[in-house]
């Protein structure tokens, strides 16, 4: 009754089960799994975790530990990494946090302090972290909740040759307004550029990391030091026109989509002139694939009035509390945040993919300065002037330079990017827009007034 | 008006209605022809994507005849970061064929209950399984979460195939009761008189008369739980972690990706078009005749 076909069909997926299923037995260990010496990594899917991903077997063949990872984009990471830790389900023995998790999560318990490590572990050499982001990792209690695999800080990316055929030219210290001169300046300098790429993309870690930069140095705030939001304060108001009135005039086409990718290969394909963004980027305009290698300048965050307004960022390897293998985690932490990892991934993949931005010495390492002569000045300097404690003119009620460190941050500040994505696309106001954002902000300040 | 074509010889009436006929026809069949397009465009603009560059792929205005390359592919199978697809593949296809099959083993005896003899109150029975899903599946997601935890089920390829088959049971049951009153009740009373069992009645005549209803239930509920990404997302780690979920893995926030998840999407999709293809007529035939009833 069968048809030949269907039959074959059938036949096929029976072989398909039992193959599968001997694989999952076999293969896969039906789950669980994890012996002594593995440990398992949570990570986000950034180029330089690939990199480790690539270079792990160092470390499986010096120490004996094995390493299975799960990767997973920033955005899912979060949500993961949230559920993970807070429940402590022990399903993953390390993962790549930030600094803006890691204060609040070691405040809640669920990390284990590496100071006991850091002691009896002497290649590591924590002096050599850089202060800013040693300081974003470390508890309300002093002890240590974190190892940066990288920093980063922002600083502004401009074409140095589009600059020299339009006679403009970049200070070192920038303020918003001369940004804003050259960028109207640069606007059509090349058939199809425009003059700077800033994010417009919804998300707290998208338009809102540059745009709260902008605000902190137009004298804004999020929050004042008593929990008072101060999100339609003007501030914050002038900060946010300015903003969107740069994007909106002289910004890149399709504004309030672009993020950092988008920004990147904005500037990579001479769509943009200019690029405020994360210092982390200059290592892939720098890259070897880039068309644009050679061809950019880097200088300081621009200002108003504030000295520096450089963010502060670091993706860090942070040890879960309830896990059980801490002694094999440390181990791995102290292998991925090492000098040694720099020198395998400068030998392995190149100086330009090396993890930077954590380390004094990546920046007195001739081989790294010989690849990245252009921009590793600018990136210490921003990074060392990152002042997470106090970003602003006025005092703040809890650490964060481009985020307010809480957890109702990324709802609440999503919920105010997505309005600031819409003013950007011509859909909203700016006043409707912070004024919406002002209760949101109220509403969370209130629970920490108590 | 009227008493005009009623005066028109019946020829010339006939060969106007066929006229009518061929012109809706043809505006059908456009129709369906439009709506094809606009179904395969974006999986045609996808598998092109898969075969460009990552630099060509994120290009706007997008760049149609860029070069083509595997790089893509090469990514997906581990050029880059070591990482292998085959066991995150073994899982999703272990998930879906034993969920599909213990699903298939409950509902062919629940639709029998319900269709061919039916138990008291059947109707009510066919509204509770319907009710199951009425609950939005993510309001089920921490509770499933915490119980996991709790029986240390987490990351457990076990899970996942009782959440699917769990699942996808009620759809199945509705659709295999559906199939089962196709069946003569004169073949099986007429089986029943010449001494045949139930198990010989389901083996020798139920089932091979729903054997296009079946194909199409096992399509259906494979298909829903090789594609199923919200649970395998947040119930699986590094043992159990499906297909889909590896997919996503290929998004950065830092860097350019469209031609690797492309690939990635390209190739999680075949096992489940495969499937499709090699059994389309019989998918075809099941949900027409599903249809009619």
């Amino acid at each position: 009754m069968l048809g030949r076909p269907f039959r074959s069909l059938v036949a096929a997926v029976s072989v398909a089960t039992l193959a599968t299923t001997l694989t999952a037995c076999g293969a896969l260990g039906w789950a669980g799994g994890g012996g002594k010496n593995t440990i398992r990594v949570l990570m986000v899917n950034n180029p330089q975790m690939i990199d480790l991903q690539k270079l792990v077997g160092n470390f499986t063949a010096q120490t004996g530990i094995k390493v299975d990872f799960t990767v997973l984009p920033e955005d899912d990471l979060r949500d993961k990494a949230s559920q993970e830790f807070s429940s402590q389900a022990h399903q993953y023995d390390v993962a790549t946090l930030s600094n803006f998790e890691i204060p609040f999560y070691s405040k809640n318990g669920w990390l284990t302090p590496m100071d006991s490590y850091l002691a009896k572990d002497a290649t590591f050499d924590q002096a050599d972290i850089l202060k800013p982001i040693a300081q974003s990792l470390t508890g309300s209690n002093g002890k240590v909740y974190g190892e940066p695999f990288y920093g980063e800080s922002s600083f502004l990316m401009y074409r140095k040759d589009v600059f020299a055929a339009k006679g403009l030219t970049m200070p070192a210290h920038p303020t918003w307004q001369q940004v804003a001169d050259l960028a109207a300046k640069a606007d059509g300098a090349q058939s199809g550029m425009k003059g700077i790429c800033l994010r417009g993309q919804p998300g707290w870690g998208q338009v809102l990391a540059p745009l709260t930069t902008v605000v902190n140095t137009f004298g804004g705030t999020w929050f004042d030091q008593n929990w008072q939001a101060q999100v339609n304060a003007p501030g914050f108001t002038d900060a946010t026109n300015f903003y969107v009135n740069l994007v909106r005039s002289h910004g890149e086409i399709g504004a309030a989509q672009s993020g950092f990718t988008e920004c990147l290969t904005d500037l990579e394909q001479g769509k943009v002139a200019m690029w405020y963004d994360a210092t982390s980027a200059a290592g892939s305009l720098e890259g070897k694939d880039s068309p644009v290698a050679g061809k950019i300048g880097y200088v300081q965050a621009p200002v108003v009035k504030t000295q520096t307004s450089g963010w502060l960022y670091a993706w860090s390897w942070a040890i879960e509390k309830a896990g059980s293998h801490h002694d094999n985690a440390w181990k791995f932490v102290s292998w991925a945040s090492s000098k040694a990892y720099e020198q395998l991934v400068g030998q392995k993949i190149g100086w330009s993919s090396v993890p930077a931005g954590k380390r004094a010495s990546t920046y007195a390492n001739p081989s790294y300065l010989s690849i990245a002569k252009a921009f590793a000045q600018p990136t210490l300097t921003a990074i060392q002037s990152a002042n997470p404690r106090s970003p602003g003119v006025q005092p703040r009620p809890t650490i964060g330079i481009q985020f307010v460190d809480i957890p109702e941050f990324t709802d609440f500040g999503t919920k105010v990017s997505q309005d600031i994505s819409s003013v950007i696309a011509g859909k909203k106001s700016v006043s409707s827009a912070l004024s919406a954002g002002q209760s949101l902000a109220a509403t969370v300040g209130k629970t920490y007034r108590g | 008006m009227t008493t005009a074509v009623a005066s028109l010889p019946r020829s010339a009436r006939a060969g106007r209605a066929e006229g009518r006929r061929s012109h809706s026809g043809a505006v059908l069949g456009a129709l369906a022809w439009l709506i094809a397009i606009v179904f395969v465009v974006p999986v045609l603009w996808m598998i092109l994507t898969s075969f460009h560059s990552e630099s060509d792929a994120s290009t706007n205005p997008p760049s149609i005849g860029a070069p083509l390359t595997l790089a893509g592919y090469r990514d997906f199978f581990g050029s880059s970061t070591g990482t292998s697809p085959w066991p995150y593949l073994a899982n999703s296809a272990t998930a879906s064929i034993v969920s599909t099959i213990l699903v298939l083993l409950l509902a062919i005896p629940a639709a029998y209950a319900l269709s061919i003899r039916p138990v008291r109150k059947w109707t009510d029975v066919m509204f509770f399984f319907l009710s199951t899903k009425m609950l939005p599946p993510v309001a089920g997601l921490l509770p499933i979460f915490l119980f996991a935890q709790k029986v240390d089920m987490l990351d457990n390829i076990f899970l996942l195939i009782i959440l699917y088959t769990s699942m996808n049971l009620p759809i199945a049951v509705w659709m295999m009761r559906s199939f089962l009153a196709e069946v003569p009740p004169a073949i099986l009373e007429a089986a029943s008189i010449d001494g045949a069992g139930l198990l010989y009645q389901l083996r020798k005549i139920i089932v091979p008369i729903a054997m296009p209803g079946i194909a199409a239930t096992s399509l259906i509920c494979f298909i829903f739980s090789w594609n199923e990404l919200l649970f395998a997302r947040v119930l699986t780690g590094v043992m159990a972690q499906t297909g889909p979920v590896f997919l996503t893995s290929f998004v950065t926030s830092q860097g350019l990706f469209l031609a690797k998840v492309c690939a990635a999407a390209t190739i999680v999709s075949l096992p489940v078009l495969v499937a499709g293809f090699a059994a389309q007529d019989k998918l075809v035939q099941g949900l027409s005749l599903g249809a009619v009833k």
